[in-house]
């Protein structure tokens, strides 16, 4: 495959950014995303250009750490991350935009790197359950109903990648955090921190400077984990909730 | 490890609603709700000009004395009015808000544009914008009667006729009940969402429920001035 590149450069944080146009050839249909970047960045190194720099690290779809807006979508024509698109998604001749997330809380480090410490900090005002750990307990120990296990595994499945955020028209976190308070909400080990975990991450949400949910459901699309858009009503509702029983 | 004790004073429960964005979502779906039951209201009241002027004006009259013999004339109208007043001033002060802070939170467009979501979704500022210029022209109109052509008092069901004699008049008027239907339909839905009433389960239903809202209160407001127009009501 033959294919014309406009990839968003930007040398620094605060350095102004463009995008620039690569020719890219000898691309075979079963290359990832990523491996065709990489085919880019050798040759760019060879002709003693900067390699575009972007985030990759498992390649396997399960750790969240790439992340692209391919063609004015968050991961691409797919519904996958970036690393497990694969170039028979395109066609010969095709001209593909590459650029980063774009959300004022996701700073742009370098090319196609953004900062997403955001979510860290959104995790860090509670999206974990105080116990204390140790040797795995007896799994019979706290028994939980099939169906509870199920929605909370299916939140669980968020990787973290801000696809969400990227996808939204108001860089929300909201599909991103729901994921979060959803799975630790239905689970035995959660209940003790349900009110205070939902006001601190909302709260830490809103600090970061991240937009506000509009319902437009661009998140729920672009999900690569297929956390579904229902997930933000029923954060409201917990965090409603909340919000009330937090006055007792 | 301890948990963290909370024994700072509790802040006030508006105060804790309008600090975060899901609360001050929850405060637009509140104040939307309430217009929208207002809305439906409306338009019952509005169909009965098709059973003539005593009908509708004897109506007109009995708004002006509900509530009575408890409350004096106008009291009840009064208090209606100071309800939908607030509520309109938190949906749109909170809209106002919510949106400064959605458009600062993406300050950077994608360069590779792409159609997003429905236009009923895309429309929502703009078409609340339209709707409340549209009040005010409403009020001045029908109220008031500052700008009505005829502005005769206690003669509603003329005054109505008047307006939609005008080309002006059916013009506003049809395209803020268009985008009446359009608000409706998003965000009767959104409301529900904000509200936490939303689920996988439930989705079908509301999102039956809000186009049908939508759909009946567009109909029922535009058969109005198609009915003047087209010599049905006169």
């Amino acid at each position: 495959m033959r294919l014309t590149l406009r990839v968003w450069r930007q040398p620094g944080a605060d350095a102004p950014g463009a995008m620039a146009t690569y020719e890219v050839e000898d691309i075979s249909p079963d290359m990832s995303f990523l491996e065709m970047l990489d085919t880019l960045n050798e040759a760019l190194i060879l002709g003693g250009e900067e390699p575009v720099a972007f985030d990759h690290d498992c390649r396997e779809g399960i750790c969240g750490a790439c992340g692209l807006v391919i063609n004015g979508e968050a991961h691409g024509p797919e519904r996958t991350t970036s690393c497990q698109l694969h170039m028979r998604s395109f066609r010969d001749g095709d001209t593909i935009d590459v650029e980063p997330w774009r959300a004022s809380a996701f700073p742009v480090v370098r090319d196609l790197v953004v900062d997403r410490s955001a979510f860290d900090r959104i995790i860090q005002a509670g999206g974990y359950v105080s116990a204390p750990t140790g040797s795995a307990p007896e799994a019979h120990a706290t028994p939980v109903p099939k169906a509870d296990a199920d929605s909370a595994f299916e939140h669980a499945e968020c990787i973290g990648c801000g696809a969400c955020v990227a996808a939204c028209p108001n860089g929300a976190a909201m599909l991103f955090t729901s994921a979060k308070i959803n799975h630790l909400r239905v689970l035995p080990q959660g209940v003790p921190e349900r009110e205070t975990r939902v006001l601190d991450m909302v709260a830490a949400m809103d600090a970061e400077g991240f937009g506000g949910c509009t319902l437009a459901g661009e998140c729920a699309t672009a999900c690569p984990k297929g956390i579904p858009l229902p997930s933000i009503a029923a954060m409201n509702k917990e965090w409603l909730r909340a919000a009330r029983k937090a006055r007792r | 490890m301890a948990l963290a004790t909370r024994t700072d004073r509790h802040p006030s429960l508006v105060r804790v609603f309008w600090a975060s964005t899901v609360g001050k979502k929850a405060v637009m779906a509140v104040s939307g709700l309430i217009m929208l039951g207002y809305l439906v209201a409306h338009v019952m009241g509005n169909l009965k000009i098709f059973f003539g002027p005593e009908e509708f004006n004897a109506y007109g009259h009995w708004l002006r004395t509900m509530g009575g013999p408890v409350l004096h004339e106008k009291w009840a109208l009064w208090l209606v009015r100071v309800a939908l007043l607030a509520a309109v001033l938190a949906h749109g002060v909170s809209a106002y808000q919510l949106s400064r802070r959605d458009l600062r939170a993406r300050p950077v467009r994608y360069v590779h544009r792409r159609r997003r979501t429905s236009y009923a979704t895309r429309t929502m500022r703009w078409g609340g914008v339209i709707l409340a210029l549209f009040i005010v022209w409403h009020l001045l109109d029908l109220t008031t009667l500052t700008v009505n052509p005829r502005g005769q008092e206690g003669h509603p069901y003329e005054n109505v006729v008047a307006t939609f004699s005008t080309w002006y008049g059916d013009v506003i008027y049809l395209v803020a009940m268009l985008a009446v239907g359009l608000h409706v339909r998003h965000g009767f839905w959104s409301a529900a969402q904000t509200l936490g009433a939303g689920n996988a389960a439930r989705d079908r239903t509301l999102k039956v429920l809000a186009n049908g809202l939508a759909l009946v209160l567009t109909a029922g407001f535009v058969s109005v001035p198609v009915a003047v127009m087209t010599g049905v009501v006169s």
